[in-house]
């Protein structure tokens, strides 16, 4: 934990974006976290890929509920409101927040314990309601802020700090994720920056519910020998099947791909996925085999990481099914809101 | 039990309970007759007991006629229409004495002639429809309306404004609109010919409607959401609160679909539980939308978590508490006034919350929209305790009226020009002494950018477990919370204010008293009224308290409630304070009042409220 304050000045040679502004403006307050989080890691990934997006700061939202990968969103844009919500209930803070502006771009950041044990009913439901946000697991495999607990995201046979093994099945939220629709699934590791920005900028800008299952680990609590969520696992066990880089809506695509493994996915904005297959046999657009796929792997305890499914075609998206006015809810006049005394008149004859 | 005393003028006074089975359509048949009635100018009160059910099981609806215009229960019924052969022989005891009973006497019943003291009146009903119409539904249906005609004769409601109403309902539909007024006359014209009619109990026009509607308060609360400009209502289904978010879609649909393009100017979220409802109320008003949710009891219980959220985030919000029958799952379509402390303190750690107290439909309007402007103001949950009583029964109202020069008051937001014209915004700082801080949309301006938190923080937002820092913003909560009568509905003031004798209530008892003080008025007992319409209370209640030297607490709830609350938030004196409770489940009657206030002053000679 650091107590240091962040210095304001900014070096003049530090690179802009397209708004002119310098990666740290869009960090937040200091970290509080374990030195070596892997929540950390996370934090500077979405600050980098909101810097790369040019993202207006204040057009960002970010949503959290309770325990130590909540507290992240206080670390990164400060210039973007900020809603630390009660355990397990961001995904309706979310939600709400979203039907009243559709026009912002929600990021809600949760972990295991807060989206797998006591919000697990919030987190079904907002990927059921397919509401437009990216939603990141910071999954860590135990409770922090407690002191160690498992979580309901801890493998089987995985070891605790002081020696106890989790014989319960873990909750995969990948896994949740395919089977209630969600239309982008992802999972990635804390420590491998280069696969999770791009993933992250696809996320903000995917058209619904985009979720990011992120390992990572507790250097405090469940980094040992023996445990199946720490760097060593990781890094041993997390394997890409389907690389994505993310290309803004002007850019040309400059890298070359050999023909067969990789796809292009054009987001509803414009920019585009360019998906790398590294198992070529692997369909991310295929919901059901995606599935499989993971279900297969994950029984050999072998982690499958990247863009696991993709749908850019749903049209499932909370406000598209609601018909929503193109304006934010928020924003229309209250004249146009309020049906005034004339019509009041006229109703009153339904009730005679 | 009363007597309908044979003397006794019941033109325009007397009351109709009608037994039936749920989900025989035997609901619109009664409205058909109370409508009638009402458009005959005469004024009724419905009420509906029905249980927790969909289908087949006993419910009753009850029609007061009452030519002085009173809105509360009877606590007699003068004609029982016994349409269910499995409640008879509760029905039969229920009716008062000189009473008359309507059945259906193709099976002819000799138990129903035990009692001596009623006249028993049999019409061969299923009989009648069977003759006339085919099919099981079809004959089910039509012999509701058939003995609303059998009642149009007893009763002398006039044939024509009954029919006017069913084409009314049925003008598209010539086949239905046929069989009905078919119906109508199998009943009416049997009576006519067969039965000496109309009874002593009956209907004669008057002119005591007009400028009157009939509504239930849910709805009238739906429509004030719509009015006050709620644009993001979030619920999860509970019994007796699901009717508001029927009719806010409703008139939503409506008002607030763009004719154009389809477009809505609205979002209702079917939440998965109240936890998410309140969450994406919460969520919708910090990004600068009206959001209400309606509930009940268990709905409030589920929601306290977040209701501190709101409180100590200061996120405004407006939830409907339409009240029923508690504790725990307890009986979801009976009414009760038993959420007060619930919601007065709702959540752990210090927390108060304004509560408003609408006391009939037409309050339910207007202090719907108010709630948007209280929560805005205040920034803080406002809590409308409606009842099932007030939520889900007809009620005889006057004209909704809407003022176009309405603009809603959305508290301190500030515009991204005056966020660029502060050096630093600080989210809880209070800058106008008055309790209240600026707040800033998302979106806006990234200078207004804030953390919002449930967590310890101090008046700049920022966490914080310094005890000073905390208790400061902690302490301006609850100057805040004392300033906030001045944004409050004033309590009403019945009674010329100089009597020994008072009476202190809330909401749906408003009918059952006026009616006692009338009652207790012929007695030349005077008792002087204040209806509490909000809390926290004002100087006008803890003046009237102090005024008043015996005090009748009244309310619906077994605990006092409502007494207890006035313990602990104004300085009266515990022991001037009596209750008289009602928590049947019914809706309360004047009797209760009445008789409470009788026995209390007989035990009490010293008090001097006769006046001569």
């Amino acid at each position: 934990m650091s107590y240091i304050n962040k210095p304001k000045v900014a070096h003049p040679s530090l690179p802009l974006n397209s708004l002119g502004m310098t990666r740290r403006q869009y960090e937040g307050s200091m970290s509080t976290l374990c030195a070596g989080c892997g929540h950390d890691s996370i934090t500077a990934a979405v600050t980098e890929a909101c810097w790369g997006l040019s993202m207006r700061p204040e057009r960002l939202v970010k949503l959290s509920g309770i325990g130590c990968s909540s507290k992240t969103t206080a670390y990164f844009v400060s210039g973007a409101h900020g809603f630390n919500a009660v355990h397990g209930r961001m995904p309706s803070i979310a939600s709400g927040a979203n039907a009243a502006n559709r026009e912002l771009t929600y990021i809600g950041v949760s972990g295991d314990g807060d989206s797998l044990s006591i919000g697990i009913g919030q987190l079904v439901h907002v990927i059921r309601r397919n509401v437009n946000m990216l939603y990141l697991i910071e999954n860590n495999g135990v409770y922090g802020l407690t002191k160690g607990q498992f979580s309901a995201s801890a493998d089987i046979g995985t070891k605790a700090k002081r020696g106890e093994v989790n014989a319960t099945a873990p909750i995969d939220p990948v896994l949740l994720a395919l089977s209630l629709g969600a239309t982008f699934v992802a999972r990635s590791f804390s420590g491998d920056k280069a696969q999770l920005v791009p993933l992250i900028q696809a996320g903000l800008r995917h058209n619904g519910f985009a979720l990011i299952d992120v390992l990572s680990p507790c250097v405090t609590f469940n980094d040992h020998e023996g445990s199946t969520k720490s760097y060593t696992f990781a890094r041993e066990n997390y394997h890409a099947v389907v690389e994505a880089d993310f290309v803004q809506p002007a850019e040309p695509i400059a890298v070359e791909y050999a023909a067969g493994e990789s796809v292009p996915v054009k987001l509803h904005d414009g920019s585009q996925v360019v998906l790398r297959k590294l198992d070529p046999s692997y369909d991310p657009t295929d919901r059901s085999a995606a599935y499989a796929y993971i279900e297969a792997k994950l029984k050999k305890h072998e982690y499958v990481t990247g863009l696991i499914h993709i749908d850019e075609n749903s049209t499932t998206e909370f406000h598209t099914l609601n018909h929503s006015a193109t304006l934010p809810l928020n924003s229309i006049p209250f004249e146009k809101l309020t049906p005034g005394s004339a019509a009041l008149d006229k109703l009153m004859n339904r009730y005679r | 039990m009363p007597n309908i005393s044979a003397q006794a003028n019941h033109v325009n006074d007397f009351v109709i309970k009608f037994s039936n089975v749920n989900g025989t359509g035997s609901a619109s048949s009664n409205s058909l007759i109370m409508k009638s009635i009402f458009r005959m100018g005469v004024p009724v009160t419905g009420k509906n007991y029905f249980p927790s059910n969909i289908q087949g099981l006993p419910t009753w609806y009850e029609i007061r006629i009452t030519r002085d215009g009173y809105a509360a229960r009877a606590s007699r019924i003068d004609i029982m229409v016994a349409m269910n052969a499995e409640t008879y022989a509760k029905d039969v005891r229920e009716l008062s004495s000189g009473g008359f009973l309507i059945y259906d006497s193709t099976w002819p019943r000799s138990s129903l002639l035990q009692r001596g003291d009623i006249t028993v009146i049999g019409v061969p009903l299923a009989q009648l429809v069977n003759e006339n119409f085919d099919g099981i539904r079809n004959r089910i249906l039509l012999k509701n309306v058939a003995y609303a005609g059998v009642l149009a004769a007893l009763i002398d409601v006039d044939l024509g404004v009954i029919s006017g109403l069913l084409s009314e309902s049925y003008g598209k539909k010539p086949k239905l609109l046929d069989s009905n007024t078919k119906a109508l006359r199998l009943g009416y014209d049997y009576v006519r010919k067969n039965l000496s009619s109309p009874l002593p109990l009956r209907v004669e026009p008057m002119d005591k409607t007009r400028g009157s509607i009939m509504i239930d308060g849910n709805t009238a609360a739906g429509l004030g959401c719509v009015y006050a400009g709620a644009t993001v209502g979030a619920w999860y289904p509970i019994t007796p609160s699901t009717s508001l978010m029927d009719a806010f879609k409703g008139f939503c649909d409506r008002y607030r679909v763009d004719p154009q393009t389809g477009e809505r100017n609205f979002a209702i979220l079917q939440a998965e539980d109240e936890f998410a409802a309140i969450g994406m109320v919460l969520g919708a008003a910090w990004n600068g939308a009206r959001a209400f949710t309606p509930t009940s009891g268990p709905g409030i219980s589920l929601m306290n978590e977040f209701v501190g959220l709101a409180y100590y985030a200061e996120v405004p919000c407006v939830i409907f508490d339409v009240q029923r029958v508690g504790p725990s799952t307890g009986m979801p379509t009976r009414t009760q006034q038993s959420d007060i402390m619930l919601c007065a303190y709702a959540s752990h750690g210090d927390t108060r919350h304004v509560l408003l107290f609408p006391a009939n439909p037409e309050e339910c309007f207007y202090l719907s929209v108010q709630a948007f402007d209280i929560a805005e103001r205040l920034q803080t949950p406002v809590f409308v305790l409606s009842d099932l009583d007030i939520g889900m029964n007809d009620w005889m109202c006057p004209d909704l009226k809407w003022d176009d020069a309405y603009k809603p008051d959305r508290g301190k937001i500030l515009s991204s020009e005056e966020i660029d014209k502060l050096e630093k915004f600080y989210r809880y700082v209070d800058r106008d002494d008055d309790a209240i801080t600026y707040r800033t949309l998302p979106g806006v301006n990234p200078k207004g950018a804030y953390f919002t938190r449930g967590s310890g923080h101090n008046q700049y937002g920022v966490y914080t477990e310094d005890s000073a820092e905390y208790q400061g913003v902690l302490d301006r909560l609850k100057r805040k919370f004392s300033y906030a009568p001045r944004y409050l509905p004033k309590p009403i003031i019945v009674g010329k204010g100089g009597n020994e004798v008072g009476i202190v209530s809330i909401g749906s008892c408003d009918g059952a008293i006026r009616e006692a003080l009338d009652i207790l008025g012929k007695q030349k007992i005077e008792v002087d009224y204040l209806r509490v319409r909000a809390f926290p209370f004002n100087h006008e209640v803890e003046q009237f308290l102090k005024s008043h030297a015996t005090i009748f607490v009244v309310e619906q709830n077994r605990d006092a409630q409502l007494k207890a609350l006035l313990t602990l938030e104004t300085a009266v004196e515990k022991s001037k304070l009596f209750s008289i409770l009602s928590y049947s489940g019914f809706p309360m009657s004047a009797e209760p009042v009445v008789n409470g206030i009788r026995e209390k002053l007989a035990e009490t000679p010293r008090l001097t409220v006769v006046k001569s």
